[in-house]
């Protein structure tokens, strides 16, 4: 039965799903459980904003805590996904993938390719992305374009509660290596999510809202900001369709061009810095496969060139908001040649 | 406010519905309208439909605008005698139009959930209205409850009618067994066991009208009337392109062409129903169940079921709705059936695209004694 | 269930084992050599990097192992490959870049792997295999299956963070995993006697809470017997064990490496040290096995190396139909 659960909770629960469900399906990372050798209580913390909490006495000996070591319980997580392991490691926050990323970019996602497709690494690297708790700039940024460039990689941003639990489930079944980025701010956010498991497939964007007059693709947190802004639109009578690309590799890149070839206008809001991350690469494939279709210049609303700031005064102009989306979509609509 | 003018509220069309828009008023002001006429065009962000009036007089005044959001159970228009003067229709509708403004509109309430254990599975309904007799809604392949959204309601007003999910659909239990009728017809007996029903008349839409032909069959004192809508198990046709394709397609691009077998009007294929169809195919056990279910109805590219020597043993009231441009089970399967109710400009889903017709027929029905 | 599994591990050879150990030996040595001269004429491509003067190391451990055990190699990994049971064919016609190669001819001889034999890749990155050993070793615990992890690794590898990473997390964890720190003197051009602060690479086992050893690495019989010990433990879950096992390359860091950087070691090495020839004299001296028996497995190898180059060179390359497949299972 479908009730109303937050993000946060959505997660835990595909966890615990897929763990009662398959055994090969364990779950490591710094606190995961939290407590690991200490005086006090096990489970102290579930993952340092709970998502993994009450796993580890649900499910004994599969929920490992691991000291603050990157590079091998990553590692440790893709080799025992080699050998009939499901793995499912937490990097804490996005930003330590410097510490880890050769374990993730050129072991787990070149196995397959350069053992001449006879490697099966099906491991699930969770991490938390995004700014907007002024956690400042090494604890905020939206690094998931880094893992999109990557071939072999497979990468995941869910925008909903629904989400998180269908591509979770998902991500665990999945034989490939997957990087499921979840949003720091979003934990709280509820919605309704079916007590069943089900899956969400990857490279099927979904449609959050109908529009004809202006095709708006947002990722991950920033749906939710394009949805705002979409409301303030209607209201002006111009009617956005939000399409929400759930993975970004693979891109469901049909359902973004289909859409731009009805609406003729493109906004890509996207909460990455600009150069090289998902806006500019769906604006490029847009200026070449629907050139055509286009009514008016391509505008990408990101986050600034710089790292992420720390005083909520600044954070607060970094992320991009409905209010710029809003105005992106009317020079969009209102731009004359 | 004088008891003659009748309030016409926006209506909760399934479970999640808190509100809607009026896309288009059919009706305008001054019109004579009749129980059961179209009086406006609504969209919720899930589905559109006709809002029927449920009574009968003078649309006197329009309070709902053409694409305001309203919440379920405000006003949006009011119905009177001609004679109720225009003084009390204008203090009437100024009231209306502050509460819809002020948002504070008392929900009304939609149907009641609920569940019961059946053979070690749990079965969903849905129900509404507080009638003596009861009625139930079994739907058909790879529908739920929510499908009877244009119905439930309208049939509310004068009967208890029950909405459920057979097994493997919807939120019950996505294990069907071996899928067999006979599985699903214990299902529905089940609920009116466990709901303490002694009686009911049974509505069946596609499988569903097999289910319930089954169901009369098996318990016929438990069974007062029958409305079979579209039913399967009657007739040699069957369009097993559609079933296989509803069963196999893995995404909403995949399964959208194959819903416009559905409806006479392919227009009628959102892709808000080709998401809300693939909630349901990825859930867990769902595709199991229906690959299980495509054994039972059909037998290579041949109908599997036959169940008019079933109906011919019940000796109970029925009613037969069929659309005319069905390209499911197309319409000509119900010519070996008596007094079949043929609705012209329907596909397969009456009970989505002409829903009065079905509310028509349950009622008729259930007035035969 | 872990019960039932064997842990027991042989200390003793009979005189097939040595045999055995003698055949993949000698396949490593007259593979090394033969890929040595082939890429003199130009023919093979890209980066080689020879194993030859190491051979004891892959074979001492790997005799040890079986089925349920997966081992990391480095980019100095064709005599893991061949000691864990990788087809040579498979791996020449991969290294001449062969659509019937190991990998299909997309991996090369940095990259040679087989997953069936528990074999998880040569690999290109400096450091990159011991935390996957870790995970390897997981799922063997995890699974009760008895099975170890092993990892092998340079002494340049031992001074990246990911291998100290995974000491620590291997005692940590009590993994039954084994590390084999082959430390053939030189990271790339780097001396290691200057690149490795401590005496030995085994001492820094003390600071993960490990037994390290040192064993000659050209003595066959002393890697046979230091790998025994430690897989045995680790397969009765006594955690994990450093070997340091100390010897020196053949060949340069990689094929072309004019090794300007060393002195006259290598002859001294082949000459007085070689582990061939210090088995050759062991066992026909105690009588185990007679010389005509070793001499026989030198003929038959020599003629498998040379059917391998063969079939490589007939092999043909692949296609731009291969260039897009294998990145992802399902994509």
């Amino acid at each position: 039965m479908a009730r109303t659960i937050s993000y946060r909770e959505a997660l835990n629960e595909a966890l615990a799903q897929e763990m009662e469900r398959d055994e090969s399906v364990i779950v490591l990372g710094e606190d995961n459980a939290g407590g690991a050798g200490s005086p006090g209580e096990d489970d102290a913390w579930g993952g340092v904003l709970g998502v993994t909490k009450g796993l580890y006495h649900r499910f004994p000996g599969r929920v490992l805590d691991t000291p603050i070591s990157e590079s091998a319980f990553v590692g440790a997580a893709i080799g025992a996904a080699t050998s009939g392991l499901r793995p499912v490691a937490e990097l804490m926050f996005i930003d330590f993938m410097g510490v880890c990323f050769d374990q993730i970019f050129n072991q787990a996602a070149k196995f397959r390719y350069m053992f001449g497709g006879k490697a099966k690494t099906p491991v699930v690297i969770r991490t938390m992305y995004g700014a907007g708790l002024r956690a400042a700039a090494q604890h905020s940024q939206a690094l998931y374009p880094i893992f999109t460039h990557i071939p072999g990689l497979k990468v995941v941003v869910p925008s909903s509660p629904y989400e998180a639990k269908g591509l979770m489930i998902q991500s665990i079944r999945d034989d490939d290596p997957v990087i499921f980025c979840e949003h720091k701010a979003m934990y709280d956010v509820t919605g309704e999510v079916p007590e069943d498991s089900y899956t969400i497939p990857f490279g099927e964007a979904g449609v959050v809202r109908d529009g004809d007059d202006v095709t708006i693709v947002a990722i991950g947190r920033m749906v939710s900001v394009a949805e705002e802004a979409a409301k303030q639109l209607a209201d002006s009578g111009v009617e956005a369709e939000i399409i929400d690309p759930r993975t970004t590799s693979p891109l469901d890149t049909e359902t973004i061009l289909e859409s731009v070839e009805n609406t003729g206008r493109l906004v890509v809001v996207d909460e990455a810095t600009p150069r090289c991350n998902l806006a500019t690469d769906i604006s490029a494939l847009v200026a070449k496969e629907a050139f055509g279709s286009l009514r008016a210049p391509i505008e990408m609303v990101t986050a600034p060139h710089t790292p992420v700031p720390f005083s909520d005064a600044l954070e607060d102009l970094y992320i991009p908001d409905a209010q710029r989306v809003a105005n992106a979509v009317k020079t969009v609509v209102e731009w004359k040649r | 406010m004088n008891d003659a003018i009748r309030k016409v509220v926006m209506p909760k069309w399934g479970l999640s519905m808190t509100s809607g828009k009026v896309t288009e008023w059919i009706a305008s002001e001054g019109d004579e309208i009749a129980d059961g006429d179209d009086l406006a065009e609504i969209d919720t962000d899930k589905i559109a439909g006709a809002l029927e009036s449920a009574d009968e007089g003078v649309l006197r005044r329009i309070i709902a605008q053409v694409g305001e959001d309203v919440p379920v159970g405000a006003t949006l228009a009011l119905i009177a005698p001609a004679d109720v003067p225009d003084a009390e229709l204008d203090e009437a509708a100024l009231l209306a139009r502050e509460e819809l403004d002020s948002g504070a509109v008392a929900e009304v309430a939609g149907p009641v959930t609920g569940s019961v254990e059946v053979e070690g599975r749990t079965i969903c309904f849905a129900a509404l209205g507080e009638g003596e007799e009861t009625v139930v809604l079994v739907h058909g392949y790879g529908g739920d409850k929510n499908s009877w959204l244009f119905v439930q309601e309208p049939l509310s007003q004068s009967h208890t009618v029950y909405a459920l999910d057979l097994p493997g659909h919807g939120e019950s239990t996505k294990d069907v067994g071996d899928g067999s009728l006979d599985v699903l017809a214990g299902a529905v007996l089940g609920l009116l066991a466990e709901r303490g029903i002694e009686r009911a008349h049974l509505v069946g839409h596609s499988l569903g009208g097999a289910v319930v032909v089954a169901a009369a069959a098996r318990e016929p004192a438990r069974v007062a009337s029958l409305t079979l809508v579209a039913p399967a198990g009657f007739g040699s046709r069957i369009n097993a392109g559609y079933l296989r394709g509803f069963a196999e397609a893995r995404s909403r691009r995949e399964l959208k062409p194959h819903l416009a077998a559905l409806f006479a009007d392919p227009g009628q294929v959102t892709r808000q129903l080709a998401d809300d169809l693939m909630r349901y195919k990825r859930l867990d056990g769902v595709d199991k169940a229906l690959g299980a279910l495509l054994g039972t109805l059909l037998d290579g590219d041949e109908p599997a079921l036959d169940v008019a020597p079933l109906l011919s043993e019940v000796d109970v009231p029925v009613a037969v709705v069929w659309g005319r441009r069905d390209a499911v089970l197309p319409a000509t399967n119900g010519e070996g059936l008596d007094d079949v109710e043929y609705v012209e400009q329907a596909g397969h889903m009456v009970h989505l695209e002409q829903p009065n017709a079905v509310v028509a027929a349950v009622n008729a029905v259930t007035n035969r004694r | 269930m872990t019960d039932t599994l064997s842990t027991a591990v042989s200390h003793e050879l009979d005189g097939n084992a040595l045999l055995d150990a003698y055949r993949t030996m000698r396949t490593i040595r007259a593979f090394e050599e033969r890929v040595h001269a082939e890429f003199a004429t130009g023919e093979i491509p890209g980066f080689v990097h020879l194993y030859a003067g190491e051979e004891a190391s892959a074979t001492g451990v790997c005799v040890h192992l079986d089925d349920r055990d997966a081992i990391a190699s480095t980019h100095r990994g064709h005599g893991h490959c061949i000691a864990k049971g990788v087809d040579v064919k498979a791996m020449m016609a991969e290294i001449y870049g062969r659509r019937t190669g190991s990998c299909h001819g997309k991996g090369g001889s940095m990259h040679i792997a087989d997953l069936s034999k528990g074999m998880l890749g040569a690999n290109g990155i400096v450091g990159g295999g011991p935390p996957l050993i870790c995970g390897t070793a997981l799922a063997a615990k995890q699974k009760g299956t008895g099975g170890v992890g092993v990892a092998f690794f340079g002494d340049g590898a031992s001074n990246q963070g990911t291998t100290l990473e995974a000491l620590n997390l291997a005692s940590v964890w009590q993994l039954p995993a084994i590390f084999v720190a082959e430390n053939n003197g030189y990271a790339e051009a780097t001396s290691s006697t200057w690149s490795v602060a401590a005496d030995n690479i085994a001492d820094r086992a003390a600071g993960f809470g490990m037994p390290g050893v040192i064993v000659d690495g050209f003595d066959f019989f002393a890697v046979h017997e230091a790998a025994a010990e430690a897989i045995q433990r680790a397969r009765e879950g006594g955690g994990p064990t450093l070997i340091e096992v100390k010897f020196t390359r053949y060949f340069g860091h990689f094929e072309g490496d004019q090794q300007t950087y060393r002195a006259d070691e290598v002859a001294n090495a082949r000459e007085h040290l070689d582990c061939l020839k210090r088995f050759r004299t062991r066992v026909t001296e105690t009588g185990q096995v007679e010389a005509a028996q070793l001499d026989a497995v030198d003929a038959q190898v020599t003629d498998l190396i040379d059917a391998a180059v063969e079939e490589a060179k007939a092999a043909p390359k692949p296609t731009a139909a291969d260039l897009e497949t294998d990145v992802y299972i399902e994509y």
